[in-house]
């Protein structure tokens, strides 16, 4: 197992050094105005004195080198446009705390709303009416179908109009504010979740070993808890990691909708407004953050099935 | 053979719901089981062998229910059974099952200890350490070596004869009165065949079970049983020792299943194989259900569905070739084995 995982770290650690190098190289190639705020109104000679401030008259290799030492100090660089001459760092420790914060409510509520739902779908398939199962179904293809724009402003819309008068714009400290931007967040995830967990778990009902328990004389429940649920859970849990991390990034549409003040939208913004370090920036932010949330993912997995060990046992075929 | 009937089942009718039809798939079998003896149903595919074991337990699908009969046991219709509650009194306390593919039957996810010692707590009311020694003893008891190491491995670290071996662990462990062996080989090596079926007599001795075995293989038939149901399109059509169907079979669907046994081939000649397909049990069947496959049917074959003709209190047969009234058939497989003799 640990040499599993070691063998993933180092693995994704050489991917991230490849992308910071392609990133590195692709932003050369863009305009240079990207490093000014005012580039129209310089002159030539000025251009040149910042370019050479900024190091960008060196070498390539040299850009590289003094760039990956930057970056593994853990400095991002400076904003030259969005913000001018402020750290990416201070900039982005204003944000994500509020797009984190929100995503891991929402998160947590979908989980815990999504996953009971799913193994009730499961249940209630394989009885008469399917009440429960129908009622998911309906659920989800609604919120799969509707796109999660419609949806974001009926609920906002629907919060703000009803007798709870919850304010329709997000406001940091009013905890009443937070309630309709996390319910946005959580749809879709309770739907996902839901979704997934009943689809595998219903796979996992039709399997032989679930025959087998069911004859040993294990109760439905027990069956369900503790077979089926587990085992559909396993590829699943691939993802959370992922999702956690992503709350990191916010949600580009809620976010604007509340108009909170989070990631969400801070990528597109940059690339607009052509601030290169800022791209540069954000976009290592999020290569780092999937493919943590792969290793992590890939981990968890490795911990819940025992199947996955890569190390050749004795006696086994 | 003890003359006690442990389980008794009666014209027992199961019906399934399938794409808004209805296909009924055992038609009036009857049955009885005698305590401590191992009885086999042989049947082609489809034939509805498996359908009708399970239904002893409760097991079947959604889309399946018992439409007639009664299936006796303990005093008790287990017919009338409808909640889970009433099936969890039989399930594994009283009848447990061994399955097919022991590649499939167990848990990927968890460790052999644990899953037999889910039956070890269920059905002999152990915990802690009491039950670990119980599951130990499983073990031991089925011929797994080193039980303390294979306790906390996972199935794929067992081959596929080993697994079997688990999955009868499993079983007897919930200390059953009644064992159904649904295919127990047919997954498995030849050479691991004879072990496993060995072992489910040594099983069967130890703890005086009834054992039920299901197959389409009569070489296993003739290695473990007692007795032979013979099975075709839902109804039992002989039942007789395993003696009396080998060399005195009455149904013509007997004579034709030996028939096509590779050892009664002979040497330069095409395999006998039956012509024809089993009937289609979406739309009733009259009379016989073989007779459009038996090139010796009589008229009232097509007509009327024949009753069972005692020709001794152990062997019976459903055919009209036994009706004092009916012409003389040779039996083929009797003319076979004169023929191989002379």
């Amino acid at each position: 197992m640990a040499k599993y995982i070691l063998k993933r770290v180092l693995r994704s650690f050489v991917t991230m050094l490849l992308i910071i190098i392609v990133v590195f190289l692709l932003l050369r190639m863009m305009p240079i105005e990207g490093y000014f705020e005012n580039y129209d109104k310089l002159s030539q000679t000025q251009i040149d004195v910042r370019l050479t401030q900024l190091g960008l008259k060196d070498p390539l290799y040299k850009q590289l080198w003094n760039f990956l030492k930057q970056i593994f100090s853990g400095d991002l660089g400076v904003s030259n446009v969005f913000r001018k001459d402020v750290s990416i760092n201070t900039i982005v420790a204003e944000k994500i705390p509020i797009s984190l914060q929100l995503g891991l409510i929402s998160l947590a509520i979908a989980l815990a709303l999504g996953l009971p739902l799913g193994a009730m779908m499961a249940r209630s398939s394989r009885t008469r009416w399917k009440l429960w199962d129908k009622f998911g179904t309906v659920f989800i293809v609604l919120i799969q179908a509707v796109p999660a724009a419609a949806y974001h402003i009926l609920i906002q819309f629907a919060g703000s109009q009803s007798s709870l008068k919850l304010p329709m714009l997000f406001s940091q400290g009013n905890l009443r504010s937070y309630i309709l931007p996390i319910f946005s967040l959580a749809i879709g995830n309770i739907a996902y979740y839901a979704m997934w967990l009943r689809r595998y778990m219903v796979d996992e009902s039709n399997k032989d070993y679930i025959r087998l328990a069911r004859a040993k004389g294990l109760p439905g429940r027990s069956i369900s808890r503790r077979h089926m649920f587990r085992n559909a859970m396993v590829p699943l849990i691939q993802y959370i990691p992922n999702s956690i991390l992503f709350t990191l990034m916010g949600s580009l549409y809620v976010e604007s909708l509340y108009s909170i003040p989070g990631m969400g939208g801070l990528l597109v913004t940059v690339i607009k407004r052509q601030d290169n370090t800022m791209v540069q920036a954000l976009v290592l932010i999020y290569a780092a953050i999937s493919i943590l949330g792969l290793l992590f993912g890939d981990i968890l997995m490795a911990i819940l099935d025992p199947r996955i060990s890569f190390t050749k046992k004795e006696g086994s075929r | 053979m003890d003359s006690d009937i442990i389980l008794s089942v009666r014209d027992l009718d199961i019906k399934f719901t399938l794409r808004g039809q209805t296909l009924h798939a055992i038609r009036g079998a009857s049955l009885d089981v005698y305590k401590g003896e191992s009885l086999a149903i042989v049947g082609e595919s489809g034939s509805g062998k498996s359908v009708f074991v399970k239904s002893f337990m409760g097991l079947l699908d959604a889309n399946g229910s018992i439409t007639g009969g009664e299936i006796l046991y303990n005093g008790e219709d287990l017919t009338r059974y409808r909640t889970e509650k009433d099936w969890l009194k039989i399930r594994g306390r009283e009848i447990a099952m061994v399955l097919q593919d022991p590649m499939t039957s167990l848990n990927p996810l968890k460790t052999i200890g644990k899953q037999i010692e889910e039956a070890v707590r269920l059905h002999q009311g152990l915990r802690g350490s009491e039950a670990r020694r119980a599951v130990l003893e499983a073990l031991a008891d089925v011929g797994i070596d080193q039980p303390e190491r294979r306790y906390r491995q996972y199935p794929h670290e067992f081959s596929g004869g080993m697994r079997q071996r688990v999955v009868i662990a499993i079983a007897i462990a919930c200390r059953p009165k009644i064992l159904i062996c649904d295919e127990p080989t047919t997954a498995l090596d030849v050479t691991i065949q004879a072990q496993i079926l060995e072992l489910i007599k040594q099983m069967q001795k130890k703890y005086h079970l009834t054992t039920i075995y299901i197959t389409h293989d009569l070489g296993v038939v003739a290695n473990v049983a007692d007795r032979i149901a013979v099975m075709y399109a839902g109804g039992i059509v002989e039942i007789g020792t395993c003696k009396e169907v080998f060399y005195e079979p009455l149904h013509p669907y007997t004579w034709a299943l030996l028939s096509s046994l590779p050892q009664l081939g002979v040497k330069g000649q095409p395999l006998f194989s039956i012509r024809g397909t089993p009937p289609n049990l979406f739309h009733e069947v009259r009379g016989d259900a073989f007779a459009p496959r038996n090139p010796q049917a009589l008229k009232i074959d097509f007509l009327q569905t024949p009753p069972f003709f005692e020709v001794s209190p152990t062997h019976k047969a459903r055919t009209w070739l036994l009706d004092p009234r009916a012409p003389k058939v040779e039996n083929p497989i009797l003319a076979r084995v004169r023929e191989r003799r002379e």
